[in-house]
């Protein structure tokens, strides 16, 4: 679900209450949003994001509580300030909504994307590959002769880094999960 | 005691039965033949069969607004809710409360194109508020409870249940609408007394404030149009309302400015551009309100009541938001409002009144009159007069006679009106008349209409026979589909393509030929008369007002010019449109 090349400063705290909110500055904000699991909800909140024209940049979705079939959905979505309140509001008003978090807002948080990504490359280059990796600490979870497949966790950037480093190097595929975030410390 | 195990065609019926409601509007087919078998058996629960599903929805719609109950509708699978589409579209863009339920195919053949399976969920999830596809018997009692429960709370809205027939046909257990889930959806009523406060304060102070006023206090309930009217007249300050707002304040009483909007009033357009309060009570800001953005309204602050948080800040920055149910803001509004003293700008106001008299004596309604052609003004003038005093129920269809109506005829009361203002949809009005006349038996009921539009769903006459609704249908015809023809006249050099209304069909045998009665005028010397006999007469009428083809509708904003460049009915229309407003609807 998630773009390739999803943009930069997609975790910047800015200073909400200090924002100009008729600012026409597109800002990138990260959504966790609590829903229930039942059919058809993540629909609705794509449908939502289409109807109303707004972006989607990344989007993830799973169950995080099986006994209470609450699903948590986290998007990365650019707009104005006006724009990513407005979308927040239409999310809360989704009837299987419980929860819209703004992350980028609320305070710290930690966001974390997997990526797969599979490098065909042999002699010098399937060296380097590996030592990239090491730097990365992207670890290798297959590999024949010809091709490795790395796994690797962090902040989208950084996965965006790493593929730009293995693309001269043979990179053939890649698999990202999209954004997973959640706030720091207690709150 | 009621046993709790039964088919879920039963539990459909004994969950309409426990949740109040009285008609269902709907209209038979393979997918939903268990209900109707159930509904033959008993009693409690009036079908109105419709001629088309789009009409049941509309009838679902009026019955509604005239209520301020939920409207219910059954339909079939694939065309049977693909025809409830526009009408489901209708009631979410003015939150009008229904509970549709539509049949679909078994729930082992659903994916597989079955005969009439059509994706209803898909389709109608982005014009419900929510809805439901229920598969499992058990829990099809609970989701009907849960629909009328979404669809009634908050801001209303329509909401469909998808029932699969051997969902219907299986048996399951009933639960009751106490035991339903519901805790998951409670918007708040309450609005922030912090910022009723801070609202209270500019209402001391404020110079030249206005009532912007909107469905929001009609869908918040009678006792929401009882404290607009103590707030308004305790203030003083004069009030304008949406068109979907009308009779919430009475159009006698003495702050009333009129409609305000595209095709509003000159004095409560003026007040809008000119107040230093605007406070915005259930309205929503829409384009057909503001004009320009830019220019809209720019010395005053903006106070925003609404039930619905995603309203506030959408369109128009306000000052002070409040979310809330419009009751309960109001009713802690005037609370605080009196015990800080019952303070207003007294000096500013009698100088904003005494401006605000100024544009009134502008006399922006003045129409040329005539003794040869009925003026579609006058035949509203006429049937305002003929039927002042008596308790009367308006619907429209869309066009120029839905904004002369809104224009011409006053409304006293909330839910006496009835028209499409969101969607604008044409074959609203007359499906509307005949639910408003199912709730109300005893009441005059109009529908005002253009004879184009009264064409698109015109098979509902059948039904006002079969169920002996008397409605009116007050059909100003002008041969034209006049509101298209007035914008290309404005916009597109008077090339008036297709907007006539060509090989029309003689109304007055068309009447006889569904049963009713069929009256036809074009002398504006018979015309009290003729709609005398409209009243008089025991059963539906369809009335042919031959009126004046050329006739405008003023006053006007064009689109995307701000309030202050109004067009009046004197005003030469050439240029009238630019290039910028060109593009807007
Ligand atoms: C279903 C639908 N189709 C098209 C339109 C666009 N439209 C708006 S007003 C209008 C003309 C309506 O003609 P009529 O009902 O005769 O009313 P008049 O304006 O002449 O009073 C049209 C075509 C619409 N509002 N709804
Ligand atoms: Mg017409």
């Amino acid at each position: 679900m998630s773009a390739l090349n999803i943009k930069k400063g997609s975790s910047s705290h800015s200073a909400y209450d200090l924002r100009d909110p008729h600012s026409q500055v597109v800002e990138t904000h990260t959504l966790a949003v609590l829903v229930d699991n039942e059919a058809g909800v993540l629909a609705r909140v794509i449908g939502l994001f289409s109807g109303r024209g707004y972006n989607i940049e990344s989007l993830t979705v799973a169950e995080v509580d099986h006994k209470g079939h609450r699903s948590r959905i986290t998007v990365v979505t650019r707009g104005t300030p006006s724009v990513i309140e407005q979308i927040k509001a239409q999310l809360g008003r989704l009837v299987p909504v419980h929860e819209v978090h703004d992350l980028t807002v609320d305070g710290p948080s930690v966001e974390r994307e997997l990526g797969l990504l599979k490098v065909v490359a042999s002699g010098d280059k399937r060296i380097e590959s590996l030592r990239l990796a090491e730097i990365f600490r992207a670890s290798v979870v297959d590999s024949t002769l010809e091709s490795f497949v790395f796994e690797i966790t962090g902040t989208p950037d950084k996965i965006d880094a790493f593929a730009d480093l293995m693309r001269p190097l043979g990179l053939a595929e890649v698999a990202r999960t999209g954004v997973a975030a959640l706030s720091r410390g207690f709150a | 005691m009621m046993s709790r195990t039964m088919t879920g065609a039963k539990m459909v019926v004994q969950a309409l039965k426990d949740q109040g409601v009285e008609v269902v509007f709907g209209y038979p087919g393979g997918a939903v033949l268990p209900i109707y078998d159930e509904i033959f058996q008993q009693n409690e629960i009036r079908h109105i069969l419709v001629r088309h599903e789009q009409g049941a929805v509309h009838m679902a719609e009026g019955y509604a607004r005239s209520t301020g109950k939920p409207g219910v509708v059954l339909v079939t699978s694939g065309p049977g809710a693909t025809n409830a589409v526009t009408g489901l579209t209708d009631a979410l863009l003015d939150s009008i409360p229904l509970v549709v339920l539509s049949g679909q195919v078994p729930t082992f053949m659903i994916g597989t194109d079955g005969f009439q399976e059509a994706d209803t969920i898909g389709i109608t999830r982005p014009c419900t508020k929510h809805n439901w596809l229920v598969k499992d018997t058990d829990k099809l009692a609970d989701t009907i409870h849960q629909a009328f429960h979404v669809a009634t709370s908050g801001r209303p809205g329509p909401v469909l249940i998808d029932i699969p027939k051997d969902v219907q046909f299986a048996t399951g257990t009933y639960i009751q609408a106490r035991e339903a889930r519901t805790a998951h959806y409670q918007p708040k009523v309450k609005g922030d007394l912090d910022a009723i406060t801070r609202l209270v304060e500019l209402i001391e102070t404020a110079e030249r404030p206005v009532f912007y006023t909107g469905g929001g206090v009609i869908n918040s309930g009678v006792g929401a149009s009882q404290l607009l009217r103590e707030l308004v007249d305790a203030t003083g300050f004069p009030i304008t309302s949406t068109l979907m707002g009308l009779g919430a304040y009475p159009a006698s009483g003495k702050s009333w400015l009129g409609m305000l909007g595209m095709h509003g009033l000159y004095e409560a357009n003026l007040a809008m551009h000119g107040c230093d309060l605007m406070i915005n009570i259930g309205a929503r800001f829409d384009d057909r309100i503001t004009g320009r953005i830019a220019d809209f309204s720019p010395r005053s602050k903006k106070a925003h009541i609404d039930i619905d948080p995603s309203s506030i800040n959408k369109v128009i920055p306000v000052d002070i938001p409040i979310v809330g149910d419009v009751g309960h803001v109001l009713e802690d509004l005037l609370k605080v409002w009196k015990a800080r003293g019952r303070k207003v700008n007294k000096d500013g106001l009698a100088r904003w009144w005494t401006q605000i008299e100024e544009w009134k004596a502008r006399k922006c309604l003045t129409y040329k009159p005539s003794d040869t052609a009925i003026k579609p003004q006058y035949a509203l003038e006429r049937l305002e007069a003929l039927t002042r005093g008596r308790d009367r129920y308006i619907t429209t269809e869309v066009g120029q006679h839905q904004m002369w109506a809104a224009q011409f005829l006053h409304f006293d009361a909330p839910n006496r009106w009835m028209t499409s203002g969101g969607l604008g949809t044409m074959g609203y009005g007359l499906p509307a008349s005949i639910g408003v006349q199912i709730a109300h038996p005893d009441a005059l009921v109009i529908n005002v209409a253009g004879e184009a539009s009264w064409l698109m769903n015109m098979q509902e006459m059948g039904t006002a026979m079969q169920f002996r609704a008397p409605v009116k249908q007050f059909i100003l015809n002008n041969e034209r589909l006049g509101m298209v023809r007035q914008w290309q006249q404005l916009l597109h050099g008077e090339r008036y393509s297709h907007s006539w209304s060509e090989s029309l069909p003689d109304f007055v045998k068309l009447a006889e030929a569904f049963g009713c009665k069929g009256i036809r005028c074009e002398d504006p010397a018979k015309l009290d008369d003729a709609i005398q006999e409209m009243l008089d007469y025991d059963g539906p009428v369809i009335f042919d007002c031959l009126v004046e083809r050329h006739e405008n509708c003023f006053p006007m904003i064009p689109s995307g010019k701000p309030h202050n460049e109004m067009l009046l009915g004197d005003a030469s229309t050439e240029g009238a449109i630019q290039a910028g407003g060109a593009v807007l609807v």
